[in-house]
């Protein structure tokens, strides 16, 4: 039910010791006759030290081992925990969960699978806060913080929040949809007490309404707005208002309507900002923008704790020199939508010598990934996206620049990296080079491509790298692989936790190799790799441990996964059609299944089966 | 229909192998007839596609038997993809499975050449009754017609990766697997990137030129926001293609010019291979190919836009032109009237090109 995540938890802010300790000494003073009064104080004081300790305990994975001691222990680590975690929406009800933990303060939800972020799955699936929205209002009007991650929300599910509790401070979607600006405007006008509402990748529909202008009068709380996923136009006097009575803002990111004017407004108001997202960072189109340019390096200059730097939404390069001021602080930058070449690129990069998370487009090509190795011995996590998403031969980053990026960038502990053309040579460099690497994400865009230079299947790189970062918990893989491969990842990936697999694999060796070989396996997501039922059975030890597996595309059958779901009672198995199938078709679109303490969901939709 | 004309215009039907043709006797399973939507048909996932179907088939050389419900391609681009692809498809024998047809072409090329077996593709296929079989495909791949993936089908456009094929290189072995394309047509969620960060090629080079002001540090802006812009050129009847900066011209007369040069020496060395051996001489072929080149007429100029539909360069103004261009291509003014006819969906304005070369 409260699942595994390498987060840790923010600690609780109070610790009610007092009244506690008062509570408990009522009930054992209030002596309802008991005969064994004398023998049970102990116990009692006890399970009081008991509580105060755990209030201590902010890991989940700590809270949970320490709720298996014994029902004493459940029964205090229940009433202690503050931050309620849920992987899977459908893992557990919202009336089990608030039964369990009666004093949650905050509550972190994930829906749906990440496969469904690119359209492999329908939309309507489920995953709707509504019915958590609903239960939390009963059973903890006191929440203050809610962090959903690819959840349906809806406009009412957001003035419900608003409006039914009282003290609610942060709001953050992930990824999420099912909402729009007249939703956030309800939201935002209620919540008086609001210090965060992070919206980020998210899809936000445009219902016209001019939520900023729905912030409360008078000073505001607020320490983060994120908004720069919105699509839609925003009121900016409205904005520049807000962030006028805003102190204690210190995250501000604003989406590609606000212009560079604009964000030169807004920065004089907060030079107190840490992290900037700088909205579209060219001029707006209204002609007549005056004669003289506002000084943008004096702006950034007065910004110094600026630490995060992102947005650059629709740039125009020449602006770029702009932001020298603050590069030798910034820990994060984030140049994922400036579409702009490694010569504009190094004298940025030169300066940010303190950089640990760097998400660039390649657009800056392998000499700009040279530029970032030479400068940013700290990266710690870099992503590097495509500017152009489809297969081809040639691509700007490659090989060259992993190699690069390898050798100066010692630290790295995560990397995304999307490229037309990978060797095993540069994979096994970085295994040997990284040896911190946590996550490693390599997508050649080129399905079953081989190393160029040897012909080579990729699996001695993605080898090398399991055997060599003992510290892997993420790994996606991609290129020509074999079952030697998975063999590999078995074999060595002990750690491993997320696996992504597509278009890879020989056959059902290949996955048996990784359901028999990784223990700490909890999210596994395969598309499009000959990976059939045998394989699946291969796996049934282990799928009770496991938050989720998606497979889609594969060869599975029909009574192959009734199979499973009969073996496994706890198990949801669902098999998700497109609209070409029939119900009774016995080859499965796909498969997503996960361990549930609910059984079958009430709200599938039509085109989801329930085994 | 689009069989009986092949036969009028034979320097089409070299594009358009016969075999590709005629080879899809499917017609006894209706739920598997081969449905394909425009190139710009977005990807819904509800929509009934049978893409998939169509792709496995075209990797099946078996018959030859004409096919007349073959669901006339309405995209040039797939005509000229299916055409490479069976090149390709020459050299490798492929069982039709869901996974070979997907894989196949690629995997089958470097195992040709290393002989991994495919029996484990095979025999899955073999186990499932036919219809099942073809359900298999057509949910192994549903097709989006993203407009962004079918250009990049379309990259095996004339002759660049079947000259690729018949270059006799001494490794050409490890040349051809590691240069060959992987021709799929465009799969769901691949690579996998959240649809807000697909545009942004095209975001950035939107904002208009005009918005530059006058008065930067750095002086003169440049004229596009994206200095850099190359786009891929081929050249009917020259197997190797070139790049161009279209972000490098200001207008069509200017990057006339520019595919002028790049493909006149090229052209000289092609009709007389002694020429290049002799610089001068090939500088004078050079000079006289360049008049006839650029005034002639003999070549015109298309481009692929985002969707990867093939337009005639001239129509837009230079500026919408140069966001939306993501390939040349210069043909024979003469094949172009054999070109419209694998294009019957698309009503081609009467020919009159408004840029030649």
């Amino acid at each position: 039910m409260s699942e595994d995540d390498e987060r840790q938890q923010s600690p609780p802010s109070d610790l009610e010791f007092v009244s506690n300790k008062a509570r408990n000494c009522n009930a054992t003073g209030s002596g309802s006759g008991h005969p064994e009064f004398q023998s049970t104080y102990p116990d009692q004081v006890l399970e009081n030290v008991l509580e105060n300790v755990l209030h201590f305990l902010t890991s989940r994975r700590d809270r949970n081992a320490a709720s298996l001691v014994c029902k004493s222990w459940y029964r205090v680590e229940a009433l202690t925990r503050s931050e309620l975690f849920i992987g899977n929406c459908y893992a557990v009800s919202p009336g089990r969960a608030t039964a369990r933990f009666t004093r949650v303060k905050a509550l972190h939800l994930k829906g749906k699978p990440r496969f469904a972020d690119f359209n492999l799955m329908p939309p309507d699936w489920g995953a709707h806060f509504n019915p958590w929205a609903l239960a939390m209002a009963k059973a903890y009007p006191w929440l203050e913080k809610v962090h959903l991650k690819r959840m349906s929300v809806t406009d009412d599910d957001l003035a419900t929040l608003a409006e039914l509790f009282l003290g609610f401070k942060e709001l953050v979607l992930v990824c999420c949809d099912g909402f729009g600006t007249s939703g956030l405007a309800i939201f935002v006008s209620k919540c008086r007490q609001l210090k965060v509402l992070d919206l980020i990748e998210s899809e936000v529909s445009d219902d016209e309404t001019d939520w900023i202008s729905c912030f409360p009068e008078g000073e505001s709380n607020l320490e983060s707005l994120i908004f720069d996923c919105v699509e839609c136009h925003i009121n900016f006097e409205a904005l520049d208002r807000l962030v006028a009575r805003s102190p204690s803002l210190k995250k501000l990111k604003l989406n590609r309507y606000v212009s560079i004017g604009q964000l030169y407004r807004l920065m004089v108001r907060a030079p107190q900002l840490t992290h900037l997202g700088t909205g579209s960072f060219s001029p707006s189109d209204i002609a007549g923008q005056g004669d003289q340019e506002p000084d943008y390096v004096a702006a950034f200059a007065a910004c110094r704790s600026l630490v995060c730097l992102s947005g650059f939404r629709e740039i125009i390069p020449d602006y770029l020199p702009a932001i020298y001021p603050v590069c030798a602080n910034l820990t994060s930058l984030n140049f994922s939508y400036a579409n702009i070449t490694a010569e504009q690129l190094k004298p940025i990069i030169s300066k940010c010598h303190k950089l640990q998370t760097f998400w660039v487009l390649d657009s800056i090509c392998d000499e700009g990934l040279q530029a970032v190795a030479a400068t940013c011995k700290d990266l710690r996590e870099l992503r590097v996206f495509p500017v152009d998403p489809r297969e081809d031969n040639d691509g700007p980053v490659s090989e060259v620049g992993l190699q690069a990026i390898s050798e100066g960038c010692r630290k790295l502990q995560s990397i995304l990296y999307f490229c037309q053309r990978m060797t095993n040579a540069a994979v096994i460099a970085m295994s040997k080079n990284c040896p911190d690497l946590v996550v490693f994400r390599l997508c050649i865009m080129g399905r079953h491509r081989p190393d160029p230079v040897t012909s080579e299947p990729m699996d001695d790189g993605f080898g090398a790298i399991v055997m060599n970062c003992k510290k892997l918990t993420r790994l996606a893989v991609s290129g020509l692989l074999t079952d030697k491969a998975f063999d590999y990842i078995g074999r060595h990936g002990k750690l491993v936790r997320t696996l992504s697999v597509a278009f890879a694999g020989d056959s059902d060796m290949a996955l048996k190799y990784v359901l028999e070989g990784c223990p700490q396996l909890q999210k596994l997501e395969i598309r499009d790799s000959p990976f059939g039922d045998a394989a699946l059975r291969s796996g049934l030890h282990h799928y009770y441990n496991m938050r989720f597996l998606w497979m889609s595309s594969c060869r599975l059958t029909r009574h192959g996964c009734q199979e499973i779901a009969r073996a496994m009672p706890r198990l949801v198995v669902e098999v998700i059609r497109s609209a070409d199938e029939e119900e009774m078709d016995d080859v499965v679109g796909t498969l997503y299944m996960y361990r549930s303490l609910e059984g079958p969901r009430t709200d599938a939709p039509k085109f989801v089966t329930i085994l | 229909m689009v069989t009986d004309k092949m036969v009028d215009y034979p320097q089409f039907l070299n594009l358009m192998n016969k075999e590709w043709l005629v080879n899809h006797k499917v017609s006894e399973d209706k739920k598997l007839e081969l449905r394909l939507g425009p190139p710009g048909e977005a990807l819904d996932y509800n929509r009934n596609t049978t893409h998939g179907t169509k792709r496995a088939f075209q990797h099946t050389a078996e018959t030859r038997t004409g096919e007349k419900e073959w669901p006339v391609d309405t995209t040039k681009n797939q005509c000229q993809k299916i055409s490479c692809i069976e090149k390709i498809g020459d050299k490798v024998n492929l069982p039709p499975t869901p996974w070979s047809s997907g894989s196949t072409i690629y995997s089958a090329f470097s195992k040709d050449t290393k002989e991994e077996p495919q029996h484990s593709k095979a025999s899955f296929f073999q186990n499932l009754p036919v219809s099942k079989k073809l359900a298999g495909m057509a949910e192994d791949f549903k097709q989006p017609c993203s407009p962004r993936m079918a250009v990049g089908e379309v990259q095996f456009a004339d002759g660049k990766a079947c000259c690729s094929l018949a270059t006799a290189d001494p490794d050409a072995s490890t040349n051809i697997t590691s240069n060959k394309r992987i021709e799929y047509s465009p799969v769901v969620g691949w690579p996998p990137i959240r649809s807000f960060r697909k545009n942004i090629a095209s975001n950035s080079l939107s904002k208009p030129a005009s918005e530059s002001s006058n008065d930067k540090d750095t002086g003169g802006k440049p004229e596009n926001p994206k200095t850099q812009l190359f786009v891929k050129i081929n050249m009917e009847g020259i197997p190797i293609g070139r790049k161009v900066n279209l972000s490098a011209y200001n207008s069509y007369e200017e990057l006339s010019l520019a595919i002028d040069d790049l493909f006149s020496g090229l052209l000289a060395a092609q009709r007389d291979p002694s020429a290049t051996q002799n610089e001068s001489k090939a500088k004078e072929s050079a000079k006289a190919e360049a008049g006839p080149l650029a005034g002639s007429g003999e070549y015109t100029l298309i481009y692929e836009d985002d969707e990867g539909d093939r337009i005639l360069v001239g129509d837009v103004p230079w500026n919408m032109f140069v966001s939306t261009a993501k390939r040349l291509h210069v043909l024979k003014s003469s094949e172009l009237s054999t070109l419209q006819i694998c294009s019957n969906e698309k009503e081609k304005a009467p020919f009159d090109p408004a840029v030649h070369i």
